[in-house]
C-alpha cells in the first residue's frame, strides 16, 4: 500500500476515497477536532459570514450574469429586465447589490476585529496581509461591478476612478487609454469591466483558500490575546463553533433579508436608475457608501506640492490624492511591523484602545466628508458650523496617517499595558467569577 | 461584548445615512409604504388613465408592456382592448414592408416621439424624460414627484422666468421645461365616478409610477416576510443547539 494514506474511518466508501485522497482526514483536522480558543467573542464571527458573502455573491452573480447584457445599448434596459421579467430576477439583483454592501460592512467588522485584538501581530502576520490582498481584491470587484447597470452613477464613478490613472506623470493619459480601450469609458470599457468582474471573484476565492490556510497554520488569536497553551485553553472546532457560526449566519441573514426585502436601495443613489448619459454630469459624483472614506482622502489633497522657493510642481493635487488614497491602504498592510508591542489585544492597552476608538469615529467622520460636496458647509441639525466638508477631510486624513504612522509605533514602545492573564483559561475562569458577584 | 456589536452596527449603519442630503417634500401616506403595504388598485387604474390621457403625450415609459397592466387588476380582454387602442409599426413583411398593426400585450408602451431628437424638436429643446423608473430615479421618490406635479405656482416677486419655462417650487432651480401637466380639477373624467380634483390627479399617477418603478414590490414584500418568520424560528433553534453543544 505505497503511497496511500492511512485512513481512520470505518465507512468503506469514505475509507476507499480517503486512502486515496485524505479530504475526510483534512476535515476532520481542520473543522472537526482544530482546537480553537474557547473565548471567542461574537466578533470571531465575521470570517464565516464573509466567506458566506463570498459564496452568496458568487451565486447570484452567475445568475445575473446569464441574463445580463454588457453592451452600452442595452445594459441599462437589461438590468430592468432581470428586475421585471426574469423569475425572481428582483431578488437576485437586490441580493447581489445589497450582498455587496453586506460583503463590505463584514469585511469592515472583520477588519477591526483584527485591528482591535493585534490579530496582525507575529506569528499572524502573512494572514493579516493576505486579509488585505483580499481587500484590495474586493475593492477593485465593487468597483467592476458598479460600473455593469450602466446607471449615472455607474458611467460617471467609472469615469472619475479610471481617470485617477491619469495624475501619474509622463504615461498617465496614456495608461488611461489603454484601461479604456478607447478615449472615453464606453463599449470596449463595459466589456472588460464584465469579464473581469466575473474574473475576480475566483481570485478572491484562491486568496481565501490562503488566507484560511494560513489561519489554521497559527491558530486563531482570541480576545485575551494569548496564545492557547494547554488543551484546557481550547475547545474541538466541531460541534462548537460550527454551532456557533451557524447561529451566527442565521442572525446575519435576517439584517441581509431586512435590507433586501424591505430597504433594497436604500444604500443606493437614486441616479443609477437613470441610464448612463456621457452629455450630463451630475450634480455630485459619490461612490457607494464603502468607498466614501476612501473617496474623502481622495479629495483631501488640494494643494500641490512643488520645489521649496522656486515653482517646479514635484506632486499636483490630483497625483497628492491618488498616492494619499493608496497610502492609506498601504499603511494598513505594514500594520504588523508599525505595532511591535508584544501585547496583542487592546482589552490590555487602554491608551491604545481609545486611539482605536478615535480610528473608528474619524473613519465614520471621513465617509461622512466622502459623502458631501467638498465646499458645502457641515451643518448640525441646521446650524451652519462655519468650515467646509473638506475641512473635515483634512483633518480626518491628517487623523488617519497619525494614527499608524505616530500613535501606534510610539504606543509600540512606551505604552504601559495592564498585565495579562495567565492563560486563556484563567482569564475565563476571572470572567466567570466576575459574572458570578454580579448575580 | 454585545454592546461593542452594537456600537459597530449603528456606526455601519449611520454612515449612508449622512451620504445624501435630505430634501423634504411634503410627506404623503402611500398605501405602498410600510412592512405590510400594497397598492391600491383603483388608484393604479386612475393613475394609468392619467399618465395616458395627459403624461403620454410627451412621456414615454420605455420599460412597460401592456402585458404588465394585469397587475392593475385588468383581465385579459381588457388588457387586449387597451393594446389595441395604438397602432405599432411591425414588419419587415415578406415583401420587406414595414405595416402598422393594432397593438398585443406583448408590445412595450408605445412612445410619444420616435427618437430623442423628435421629442427635443416638439417641446421647445426639453427633454420630456422616460417614466418607467422616475419615482426610483428621484431623492424623495414618490413624495417628490407628488410634490412636483402640484409644485406649480407664480413665482416669488422679482424671480424672473424666461419664455418657455416654469416656476416649480420644488423642482431644482425651480424653473421647469414642462409646463403645469395637471392645470385644471376635472382634467380626466375618472371612469370610478371619483373627483378629478389637481391633487386626486396627482395622487392618482404617482401610485401608478410607483407601481412602474417597483411592479414586484408587493411579492417582495410579502416573501420577505415569510423568510424573516423562518429565520427567527431557525435563530431560536439554533440558539438552543448553540447552547446545548456546550459553553463555548
Amino acid at each position: 500500500m505505497v503511497g496511500l494514506h492511512k485512513s481512520e474511518f470505518k465507512n468503506p466508501v469514505i475509507r476507499w476515497i480517503d486512502t486515496r485522497l485524505p479530504i475526510f482526514t483534512l476535515m476532520q483536522a481542520e473543522y472537526g477536532k482544530f482546537p480553537t480558543p474557547k473565548n471567542f467573542n461574537a466578533l470571531w464571527n465575521f470570517g464565516a459570514f464573509a466567506t458566506v458573502m463570498l459564496v452568496a455573491m458568487i451565486v447570484t452573480g452567475i445568475f445575473l450574469a446569464m441574463n445580463y447584457d454588457p453592451n452600452t445599448g442595452h445594459a441599462f434596459d437589461s438590468v430592468e429586465h432581470i428586475m421585471r421579467d426574469v423569475n425572481f430576477g428582483w431578488l437576485l439583483r437586490y441580493l447581489h447589490s445589497n450582498g455587496a454592501s453586506m460583503f463590505f460592512a463584514v469585511v469592515y467588522i472583520h477588519t477591526f476585529r483584527g485591528m482591535y485584538y493585534g490579530s496582525y501581530k507575529a506569528p499572524r502576520e502573512l494572514l493579516w496581509i493576505l486579509g488585505m490582498v483580499i481587500f484590495l481584491l474586493l475593492m477593485a470587484t465593487a468597483f467592476l461591478g458598479y460600473t455593469l447597470p450602466w446607471g449615472q452613477m455607474s458611467f460617471w464613478g467609472a469615469t472619475v476612478i479610471t481617470n485617477l490613472f491619469s495624475a501619474i506623470p509622463f504615461v498617465g493619459k496614456a495608461i488611461v487609454t489603454w484601461l479604456w480601450g478607447g478615449f472615453s469609458v464606453d463599449n470596449p470599457t463595459l466589456n472588460r469591466f464584465f469579464a473581469f468582474h466575473f474574473l475576480l471573484p475566483f481570485v478572491i476565492c484562491a486568496v481565501v483558500f490562503l488566507h484560511i490556510w494560513a489561519l489554521h497554520m497559527t491558530g486563531s488569536n482570541n480576545p485575551t490575546g494569548v496564545e492557547p497553551k494547554t488543551a484546557r485553553d481550547t475547545v474541538p472546532f466541531h460541534p462548537y463553533y460550527t454551532a456557533k457560526d451557524s447561529l451566527g449566519i442565521v442572525i446575519f441573514f435576517i439584517i441581509y433579508g431586512i435590507f433586501t426585502f424591505y430597504f433594497p436601495n436604500v444604500l443606493g443613489h437614486p441616479d443609477n436608475y437613470v441610464e448612463a448619459n456621457p452629455m450630463v454630469t451630475p450634480a455630485h459624483i459619490v461612490p457607494e457608501w464603502y468607498f466614501l472614506p476612501f473617496y474623502a482622502i481622495l479629495r483631501a489633497v488640494t494643494w500641490t506640492i512643488t520645489i521649496p522657493f522656486t515653482k517646479i510642481i514635484l506632486i499636483e493635487a490630483k497625483l497628492g490624492g491618488v498616492l494619499a488614497m493608496f497610502g492609506s491602504i498601504a499603511v494598513l498592510f505594514a500594520l504588523p511591523w508599525l505595532d511591535r508591542n508584544p501585547v496583542r489585544s487592546c482589552d490590555y492597552r487602554p491608551t491604545y484602545k481609545k486611539f482605536m476608538w478615535a480610528l473608528v469615529v474619524v473613519w465614520v467622520l471621513l465617509g461622512q466628508a466622502g459623502g458631501h460636496a467638498p465646499d458645502d458647509h457641515v451643518m448640525i441639525f441646521g446650524a451652519d458650523l462655519g468650515f467646509t466638508w473638506v475641512v473635515v477631510a483634512q483633518l480626518g486624513m491628517l487623523y488617519y496617517f497619525a494614527h499608524f504612522l505616530v500613535v501606534v509605533p510610539w504606543l509600540s514602545k512606551h505604552e504601559k499595558t495592564l498585565p495579562l492573564p495567565e492563560s486563556i483559561e484563567a482569564a475565563v475562569e476571572e470572567k466567570n467569577r466576575a459574572k458570578g458577584a454580579k448575580a | 461584548m454585545t454592546r461593542l456589536l452594537t456600537l459597530l452596527f449603528a456606526v455601519m449603519l449611520a454612515l449612508p445615512a449622512f451620504a445624501h442630503e435630505e430634501t423634504k417634500y411634503p410627506h404623503v401616506d402611500w398605501p405602498q409604504d410600510g412592512m405590510f403595504g400594497t397598492y391600491d388598485r383603483a388608484s393604479l387604474q386612475r393613475g394609468y388613465q392619467v399618465y395616458k390621457q395627459v403624461c403620454s403625450a410627451c412621456h414615454a415609459m420605455k420599460q412597460m408592456s401592456y402585458r404588465n397592466l394585469s397587475d392593475l387588476g385588468y383581465n385579459e380582454d381588457q388588457i387586449k382592448a387597451l393594446a389595441a387602442e395604438v397602432q405599432v409599426q411591425d414588419g419587415p413583411d415578406d415583401s420587406g414592408n414595414m405595416f402598422d398593426r393594432p397593438g398585443k400585450p406583448s408590445d412595450h408602451f408605445k412612445a410619444p416621439f420616435p427618437n430623442e431628437k423628435a421629442a427635443r424638436a416638439a417641446n421647445g429643446g426639453a427633454y420630456p424624460k422616460d417614466l418607467s423608473l422616475m419615482v426610483k430615479a428621484r431623492e424623495g421618490h414618490s413624495d417628490y414627484v407628488h410634490a412636483l406635479l402640484t409644485g406649480f405656482e407664480d413665482p416669488p416677486a422679482g424671480f424672473k422666468v424666461p419664455a418657455g419655462m416654469y416656476y416649480n417650487k420644488y423642482f431644482e432651480g425651480h424653473l421647469i421645461g414642462m409646463p403645469p401637466p395637471l392645470s385644471a380639477d376635472g382634467l380626466v373624467s375618472y371612469a370610478d365616478g371619483t373627483v378629478a380634483t389637481k391633487d386626486q390627479m396627482a395622487r392618482d399617477v404617482t401610485e401608478f409610477l410607483s407601481w412602474a418603478s417597483e411592479p414586484e414590490l408587493e411579492t417582495r414584500k410579502k416573501m420577505g416576510l415569510q423568510i424573516l418568520i423562518f429565520l427567527g424560528i431557525f435563530a431560536v433553534v439554533m440558539y438552543f443547539v448553540k447552547n446545548k453543544s456546550g459553553k463555548a
